[in-house]
């Protein structure tokens, strides 16, 4: 065989922005792997300064068109918890619904659109569709049943309105809920027969040791609060999040690359969920799961295309309980009573934790801000898989060494315009 | 369609959310039929094959911010036979135009950890500022029935159907009680162009003008409505019309005349 100089993939495709990525050679042994993030920075910490409390949701929402709803609800959270306000159960239940939306909506795009053609062999997912249709409508349909909810709840699946600090601009009643509830019923069944499909996919030989983060709540699968854990010790208030994690600015990344203080890479998302809150699914999500064979500690990347079919399983059946139990609360919101004080925010986005920190005058008006989203928390993760993938396959003919290289980094369902929306520096605070 | 070839599509992507380009993917019932008229020729964020241009559609998604994408966007002019820009960002800035305000060379320094690694732009301008746009899609999202729409008068060869009203028009057609007249809050419906459904009033709350400015908005009378009427400081009139359309030009001028 020839020796080998780089793999290199100028515009990675079905990555949500742009990003490209390197693995270099040398004499043959793979030396080095980076996930290059080209996508312009946006600088939202910089003007959100001088915004009210209350613009904050929205403006946030707009640094990414996929997860708006992590955004809106880590800011919500913050602003919530430092004006010591606290929402009514009723509130609670449909702010975790709507995001149950979310969860079902990005999954589905990423498994179905993304992720699947890399496992079977296609370009993209029409090629896909033509050869499994009737999966393909299968995944439509049930993508489309999580912007039902987004859109019932939100206005609309893209940046929805209707979401604020306090609540919700109109809360929906008990029968417009009911309305979703047989469509949510078929979803709930199409994942599970989503779930059973893509365990059929070939998963290459590939495990790692990972450091999971994730949130945990006692009572539920965390989405919007919790403690942050991991499977190394790691158990901290969402407060702490900056004395045990750094980011750092790197050339070859628009976006910065978080690591653990002492540990270095650690990995968000779907797989650090599963692994760490298993106990906290429902019992049809487990039931798929064991179905399947698959239990934490799952430490292969690839499987997670299976997970993000339990967790939009698990999804529909919340959305479900939820829905069944809701009683419209008294009012769709709080008056929200602004004070001065440094406040954070942290909920599961689809691809994983959404980290805020906001410091606000009395008024409520922003003084500075923070934002970690979860794939500049991955980007190490990523590079560390690349850079053992390459040199367990290095065998592998160039061209399918190249996608699978692709496939490695698709396996995070990157979001690489959220993870530039800014890049920043510390000095102004420390 | 006639017989022949079907018409290339194309989607581009500069400074975003990456929502509005989603919005295609979020045509869930339409997708499939769209792809059986039009070959999705370059889309990376949902295709890994690449055709080559020519393109007979290009969709435009983000706005201009840094030196490299203001050279790129000329060669996709050159390769595209209609060019549609889809989104606040593309038409108007974006939110990322909020920089436009600023004092660029303080804010550069305060906000880059290694200048050196970074190419960005001191304004984000939308396409329009670069290359001629052959139609503009508001909405910060885009409307997908808007979209849809598009595309379906390009393939049949007519003009889109875009309405440049205001917001008040949808209202007034879904019935909604003025929120401004009847409650108080402050709408920015009398000055955005329509194309959500009168999305904001319909839930309740005040428009927030992420369709951007109508034809020929009368923003200095909404103003002195905010102001004299519901008590709004002259700060929050420059915050209202410094959102997702900001630095359109009658907002961006209707800010400025408020600044202290």
């Amino acid at each position: 065989m020839k020796s080998r100089k780089t793999i290199k993939v100028d515009y990675l495709a079905r990555v949500e922005g742009e990003g490209g990525l390197t693995v270099k050679f040398k004499d043959d042994e793979v030396v080095d792997a980076k996930l290059n993030i080209f996508e312009p920075p946006r600088f939202f910490e910089a003007f959100l300064r001088g915004r009210g409390y209350s613009e904050a949701p929205d403006i946030t929402a707009r640094i990414c068109g996929i997860c708006p709803m992590a955004y809106m609800m880590s800011c919500i959270q913050a602003m919530e918890t430092g004006f010591g306000n606290k929402v009514d159960e009723g509130v609670r239940a449909l702010r975790r619904l709507i995001y149950c939306g979310e969860w079902i909506e990005s999954h589905v795009l990423h498994i179905f659109m993304l992720h699947a053609p890399d496992f079977l062999g296609y370009e993209d997912g029409i090629q896909l569709a033509r050869d499994h249709p009737h999966d393909f409508q299968r995944g439509l349909q049930l993508k489309g049943i999580g912007n039902d909810i987004i859109r019932l709840l939100g206005g609309r699946e893209i940046h929805p309105v209707n979401i604020k600090v306090g609540g919700f601009y109109k809360a929906p009643t008990k029968q417009e809920l009911s309305s979703l509830v047989e469509r949510i019923k078929w979803a709930r069944e199409a994942a599970l027969e989503t779930v059973r499909w893509v365990a059929t996919f070939p998963f290459p030989d590939f495990e790692q040791d990972y450091e999971f983060v994730a949130l945990r709540h006692p009572e539920e699968y965390a989405i919007i609060e919790g403690n942050l854990v991991s499977n190394k010790g790691l158990d901290i208030p969402i407060s702490e999040f900056e004395n045990h994690i750094q980011e750092s600015h790197v050339k070859h990344s628009t976006s910065l690359h978080a690591a653990i203080k002492g540990r270095g890479a650690y990995c968000v998302g779907p797989l650090a969920r599963f692994n760490l809150n298993f106990d906290k699914l429902s019992p049809i999500a487990r039931e798929a799961a064991r179905q399947v064979d698959l239990k934490p500690m799952c430490l292969n990347p690839f499987k997670s295309i299976i997970v993000r079919s339990i967790e939009t399983l698990y999804a529909c059946d919340e959305s479900l309980r939820i829905i069944e139990e809701y009683e419209m609360p008294e009012k769709p919101s709080i008056e929200p009573t602004p004070r001065a004080a440094v406040t954070f925010g942290c909920t599961e986005a689809p691809r994983g934790i959404c980290w805020h920190r906001y410091q606000v005058d009395e008024e409520g008006t922003i003084l500075d801000a923070r934002i970690v989203p979860p794939t500049s928390q991955n980007q190490k993760a990523i590079e560390r898989d690349l850079l053992h993938f390459v040199k367990k396959n290095r065998g592998q003919p160039a061209d399918k060494l190249t996608w699978m290289c692709e496939q490695v980094v698709r396996n995070y369902d990157p979001c690489i315009s959220c993870s530039c929306h800014s890049l920043k520096l510390k000095i102004d605070r420390e | 369609m006639a017989q022949g070839p079907r018409p290339k599509l194309a989607i581009w992507k500069f400074a975003s959310c990456d929502g509005c380009q989603l919005s295609l993917l979020d045509c869930e019932d339409e997708l499939l039929a769209l792809a059986q008229e039009v070959q999705i020729a370059h889309f990376p964020e949902g295709f890994r094959e690449v055709i080559k241009g020519p393109y007979d559609i290009s969709l435009v998604e983000g706005s201009i911010t840094t030196s490299h994408d203001a050279e790129r966007i000329h060669k996709i002019r050159q390769i595209s036979k209609t060019l549609v820009t889809i989104g606040a960002c593309a038409t108007s800035g974006g939110i990322q135009a909020l920089r436009n305000f600023k004092d660029v060379g303080e804010f550069i320094r305060m906000v880059y950890a290694k200048p050196e690694y970074i190419d960005s732009l001191t304004k984000s301008t939308p396409i329009s500022d670069h290359i001629p746009v052959d139609y503009e899609l508001r909405g910060c999202p885009i409307s997908k029935y808007q979209l849809i729409e598009v595309m379906s008068a390009l393939l049949n060869f007519r003009k889109p159907i875009i309405p440049p009203w205001s917001v008040c028009m949808e209202c007034k057609r879904k019935g909604n009680v003025c929120v401004m007249v009847a409650q108080g809050i402050p709408c920015l419906g009398p000055v955005t162009q329509a194309g959500c459904g009168a999305l904001c009033p319909s839930y309740n709350r005040g428009c927030y003008a992420c369709f951007g400015p109508k034809e020929t908005p009368n923003t200095s009378s909404l103003s002195s409505w905010l102001r004299d009427r519901l008590g709004m400081k002259e700060a929050e009139i420059v915050r209202a019309f410094r959102g997702f359309n900001a630095y359109a030009e009658p907002f961006r001028k209707e800010s400025e005349a408020h600044e202290i």
